[in-house]
């Protein structure tokens, strides 16, 4: 596939995150001394799951000299925006406040956060929008941070973690749906841990590569956890992407629930259609990374014939973690028309506040949208 | 799933060999001819001593019937304990040349006192022989040993090593390290030196950790879900550890955690191995290759897409030669040779998944 392409919508990009002495600016008095005199703004607040020098968080040829994944503004303009010909991209900020076990401190530094990415990146670079970082092990704060950032309508959506103390769907969370429900808000559910339990249901894992493909599972059982406890039923306008999941998965993942669910629905009496339909309606996955076999590109459209739409995938290119290389970010063999809707269409239907973009909207690539 | 079936035209002879029947004793004293008193007492008075929050029952109640087959309810006792009924119900009716067993219930896999794991899994081996293969030339049983505890649990394959009736070693794959961890290794080397495969059957009880990596489910729907991320943790974890390279004729079974999944997590495993394999140097072939060649699913529960011929291109991508078939009696969701198959097969394909493959993995004859 030749790049650029056309005006894509990159649905997870990570810049490079400040160290916390430039976010005291955004932090109020009593956290700003809390941390310099605690020597907390020296801590590196890095997720366990993407330590910068693993080969997963950055090509090689997107690191600079120092060896740190290149993901200032000037590097996402060169090797995102120009390169791959992406018209608006949304910056995903794995920051390790959501991490910490303070519920306070936390949300002191995800507002520092938000309130860096909306001054230091946003307001320089109209191309880009962002989510939201929110204390999700807390949704009481998570919901104040929410009504506190929506009016900023570059922010598109709310950041979760793929895997934290307790499964998604539970009721705890369910303030959280609810604000980005009320606020055009999609809920963006990110491959990480907080590691508060074992990553495997039988214990810690030994290698960072066993970390990384049990990623997938815990999506599949986040998706279950939100279908099963009938969150979609709850909050009907919610839609959920699951970012940096895989998605080959997927398949296997309609085909047992919605056999299980006839079996025991009577458990679960208010998921009135099947797990499949709730998907297909309310879930969607960013493309990156594609785990297929790159030299068999006709497993992959088998695969996505299985998983019976061309509406789930959203365009990625991940920048900077290392998912493919060179140019290599579409897959070989996809029609023209799939393409079409995973870089433009499909992105825009599932961020409402994407149409606000002023850089959408007036390129030729809105007119090839399809009715459904 | 507890609906009439028709009855099948009895025409069309079925021939299969059953890779997951579970047994069950009528109650606790049909193990009492294989304990120590030490251990009757103990059994009696502390009983079995879990990870979990309620005594004597799972976390996570079953759907109708206790998650059995309704017809499958003998006179007196629970569905599995009557040879009888079983016979008559399934191995006749379904055609069973082999059954194998997979005794679930109290087999000492999940016990935390050691010792009384060890010594009920040598009772439920006792009681396997005794009260099933002895007197059912049909079935095989498979060594149930106490995972927790290494040394036992080799103790355990080399006295049923030279049996004929155990063709395989049995661990609960929902165990209290990941099953690659070192601590598990002397288990894989004994299943090889007695050349029987390892059997991981889903379990319901946990070795300690919350069923999916942001902690418990709620509901038995997730529960039962996770049986098949659990398998798939399990498999990472034997494939990365290098347990199927550092033991090169170990066999592994894969049994009631699914198979559809299979190709999309080699493909991952795969992809992001070869992108790290710096860190994992003792892994001399890619994830897939050991799993192509050393492991073997059973079918039960079937994965069933919208358009049943996807899951012959699963199939496909898995291999013909390594899918055996299973039906879980007597659990509520059964697989029906006559049925379970929706797409369509050649006699090839269904004679190698309905019995040769299992014949030949288990030396069957």
């Amino acid at each position: 596939m030749k790049v650029p392409l056309h005006d894509a919508i990159d649905c997870d990009l990570h810049p490079a995150l400040p160290g916390v002495p430039a976010l005291l600016p955004y932090l109020d008095e009593f956290w700003a001394d809390q941390l310099a005199n605690r020597h907390i703004d020296q801590l590196p607040f890095t997720l366990s799951s993407y330590p910068p020098s693993s080969p997963l968080s950055s090509r090689p040829d997107w690191r600079v000299a120092s060896g740190a994944p290149a993901a200032d503004l000037g590097a996402i303009r060169r090797n995102v925006l120009g390169r791959f010909g992406v018209g608006c991209a949304i910056c995903n900020p794995l920051h390790g406040a959501l991490a910490l076990f303070n519920d306070d401190m936390a949300a002191a530094l995800c507002s520092a956060v938000n309130d860096w990415m909306a001054r230091e990146l946003l307001d320089h670079e109209p191309r880009l929008r962002a989510s939201i970082l929110v204390p999700g092990q807390s949704p009481d704060l998570a919901v104040r941070e929410i009504e506190r950032v929506a009016p900023d309508r570059r922010f598109v959506q709310v950041l979760l973690l793929a895997m934290g103390e307790t499964p998604l769907g539970r009721r705890a969370h369910w303030p959280i749906y609810a604000a980005a429900e009320k606020h055009q808000l999609t809920i963006g559910i990110h491959a990480g841990s907080t590691y508060r339990v074992a990553p495997t249901y039988s214990g810690w894992t030994s290698y960072r590569v066993e970390d990384y493909v049990a990623q997938s599972a815990a999506f599949e059982t986040q998706l279950l956890s939100l279908v099963a406890e009938g969150v979609f039923q709850k909050f009907p306008r919610l839609k959920v992407v699951l970012i940096e999941s895989g998605f080959t998965w997927l398949p296997t993942w309609l085909w047992r629930t919605s056999k299980t669910w006839r079996g025991v629905r009577a458990e679960v009496p208010w998921i009135d259609r099947s797990p499949a339909e709730i998907v297909r309606e309310h879930v969607r996955f960013t493309l990156q990374p594609i785990d297929a076999p790159r030299a068999e590109p006709e497993i992959l459209l088998r695969t996505l014939e299985h998983m019976g739409s061309d509406r789930l995938l959203l365009f990625s290119t991940d920048y900077p973690h290392w998912q493919f290389d060179a140019d290599d970010v579409l897959p070989d063999g996809l029609p023209e028309n799939t393409i079409g809707k995973i870089l433009r269409d499909n992105p825009r239907d599932t961020y409402p506040r994407l149409g606000a973009a002023p850089a959408l909207g007036e390129s030729p690539g809105t007119g090839e949208k399809e009715a459904r | 799933m507890n609906i009439a079936v028709r009855e099948a035209p009895t025409a069309q002879q079925l021939r299969v060999v059953d890779c997951d029947i579970h047994p069950v004793y009528r109650t606790p004293a049909e193990l009492h001819p294989f304990m120590s008193a030490r251990w009757r007492e103990h059994m009696a008075t502390f009983g079995t001593h879990f990870r979990h929050g309620l005594h004597g029952q799972l976390p996570y109640p079953r759907m109708m019937a206790a998650g059995m087959r309704m017809d499958a309810f003998p006179e007196d006792g629970p569905p599995g304990s009557d040879i009888e009924l079983m016979r008559r119900q399934h191995l006749d009716a379904n055609g069973v040349e082999f059954g194998m067993l997979i005794a679930l219930s109290r087999g000492g896999m999940e016990e935390r006192n050691l010792d009384f794991g060890a010594a009920l899994s040598s009772a439920i081996n006792d009681w396997q022989l005794e009260c099933w293969v002895k007197k059912e030339p049909r079935l095989r049983a498979a060594i149930v040993v106490p995972q927790e505890n290494a040394d036992d649990a080799v103790r355990e394959i080399e006295k049923r090593a030279s049996d004929p009736a155990f063709v395989q070693v049995m661990i609960s794959p929902r165990s209290s390290d990941p099953l690659g961890h070192r601590r598990y290794w002397p288990i894989y080397a004994a299943a090889e030196r007695c050349g029987k495969p390892l059997a991981l059957h889903v379990a319901g009880y946990s070795g300690g950790h919350p069923s999916t990596g942001s902690g418990w489910p709620t509901y038995y729907i997730q529960e039962h879900y996770a049986m098949s991320t659990g398998m798939q943790n399990t498999l990472a974890s034997l494939v990365f550890e290098g347990v199927l390279e550092r033991f090169p004729k170990l066999k592994v079974v894969m049994i009631e955690g699914g198979f559809a999944w299979l190709p999309a997590l080699t493909w991952r495993m795969d992809k992001h191995w070869e992108r790290m394999r710096a860190e994992t140097p003792h892994l001399k072939r890619s994830p897939s290759e050991y799993v192509r060649e050393r492991v073997w699913f059973t079918t039960q529960p079937i994965e069933e897409p919208e358009n049943p011929e996807h899951l012959a291109d699963i199939m496909e991508w898995i291999g013909w030669d390594r899918l055996m078939f299973s039906t879980d009696y007597p659990h509520w969701d059964f697989d029906d040779p006559r049925q379970v198959f929706k797409t369509r097969l050649t006699d090839e394909q269904k004679t190698k998944i309905f019995r040769d493959n299992a014949k030949a993995l288990y030396g069957l004859q």
